[in-house]
């Protein structure tokens, strides 16, 4: 079994973690659709942006572990639960069974995609060139993913009974573990300090005006504001990131440095 | 630099224009605007690639036919080196590529502007006519933004009813 790596923990290579790591948890979940989605393209699109996502995960992996001289590789298939600092909102599952619930995965992909386009934004002027690299192409991406998903918000949302309670269900379900998202800490603190990247929390904003409009569109109403704080971000994660990484990792740590 | 280097830089990119892309092998790489540079440097040639997408799986494919194509023509050793910036953009498609692509049954991608902001419009959203590259009907429909490889998306003519793939502008 192959060992586990093990990370400074410096804020810089935290904050591009949580960046990358958003991607990277994002596109396993929407992979789970490959095969399995209500129609052929659908199945293609889905496929699709989880490459993308895969893409850019590669990248900022990439550059977290250039300092440490980590590879790409080496952080995402040996580190531990507690070293992944995704938002909890990228870890839940698409639903009950396999592959899970259609109106969650595309609700899930509006918030993600709309949060990264207007994290890659600002990312294009980031002082690490390498970042703003990845970021000036990924931006371009997101924006074919926003498209995408809120095309079927609107259209599950103000569609039939049935496809309308089930995208409310979604939004109940999901509204609570946004707010993680936005939540300021050292590390945003940092990089903002640095000039790599901007505070998450200055994103809220621009995100909140783009989904209530979605969502007005959708006729969806988002639940009530309540306290529940997710930690993911923190690298304290949900009972459902467990599964994910013993799926991903496995391979990988039954046979070590196997490649194809 | 010295004519037998000019020599040398010019008979790759000579070599280049002949490597395809394989996932649209109508074009070649240089076609695809993604050879950015080629220069020689301690004796190995650099060639400088610009991946097309953040997650092309054809990127390292791309990388070892290149590397194979210039070894072939003994104007090695050489390398790859992958540039990010600026981001590709499918206005560095060359015209003659354009033409290539309509010919293979993709349809070309308008020109964009790179850089300018694209607002994003919720349903209906309305994208502009991409004509046929069967029977050149501006009367299509877009059947999804997502195709076979991460740069199409799917169309259909309403006109001959062929179905036909379009290389999105991004």
């Amino acid at each position: 079994m192959q060992a586990s790596i093990r990370l400074q923990r410096d804020e810089r290579q935290q904050y591009l973690l949580r960046i990358g790591d958003t991607c990277l948890i994002q596109a396993q979940r929407l992979s789970e659709w490959t095969g399995h989605a209500p129609v052929l393209e659908e199945d293609i699109a889905l496929a699709n942006m989880a490459l993308d996502l895969l893409g850019q995960a590669r990248a900022v992996l990439t550059l977290a572990g250039s300092a440490q001289g980590l590879s790409e590789d080496q952080l995402a298939f040996l580190r531990e639960e507690r070293d992944y600092f995704n938002p909890t909102l990228v870890e839940l599952p698409n639903g009950e069974g396999r592959p899970g619930d259609f109106a969650l995965t595309v609700l899930r992909n509006a918030f993600v995609s709309t949060f990264l386009q207007l994290l890659w934004q600002r990312l294009q002027a980031s002082s690490d060139e390498e970042l703003a690299a990845i970021a000036a192409k990924a931006v371009k991406e997101a924006r074919y993913h926003v498209e995408h998903a809120a095309d079927w918000v609107v259209r599950l949302g103000d569609g039939t009974e049935e496809s309308r309670r089930r995208m409310q269900a979604a939004l109940d379900k999901l509204w609570p573990y946004v707010a993680e998202l936005f939540e300021a800490d050292a590390v945003d603190e940092a990089a903002a300090d640095a000039g790599l990247g901007p505070r998450w929390a200055e994103l809220r904003e621009p995100w909140l005006a783009q989904m209530q409009a979605l969502l007005q569109a959708a006729t969806l109403q988002p639940p009530a504001v309540s306290s529940f704080r997710s930690t993911g971000r923190q690298g304290v994660h949900s009972e459902h990131m467990g599964y994910i990484l013993a799926e991903m990792q496995h391979l990988q740590r039954a046979y070590p440095g196997g490649a194809w | 630099m010295s004519t037998l280097a000019a020599d040398r830089v010019g008979r790759a990119w000579a070599v280049l224009a002949d490597v395809l892309d394989p996932e649209v092998p109508a074009l070649s790489v240089c076609d695809l605007g993604i050879v950015r540079d080629v220069v020689e440097q301690d004796e190995a040639l650099e060639i400088v690639l610009t991946p097309t997408y953040s997650g092309c799986p054809a990127t390292e494919a791309i990388e070892r036919s290149v590397l194979d194509a210039i070894a072939a023509a003994g104007l090695g050793p050489a390398r790859v080196r992958l540039q990010r910036a600026p981001a590709w953009t499918t206005d560095w498609i060359s015209e003659d590529g354009r033409r290539k692509l309509r010919e293979y049954g993709i349809a070309p991608p308008a020109h964009i502007e790179p850089g300018a902001a694209v607002p994003i419009r919720l349903v209906p959203r309305r994208i502009a006519p991409v004509a046929c590259p069967r029977c050149g009907s501006t009367h299509t429909e877009r059947l999804s933004a997502f195709g076979s490889t991460a740069c199409k998306s799917l169309f259909r003519c309403l006109d001959c009813r062929e179905p036909f793939e379009h290389f999105k502008p991004i």
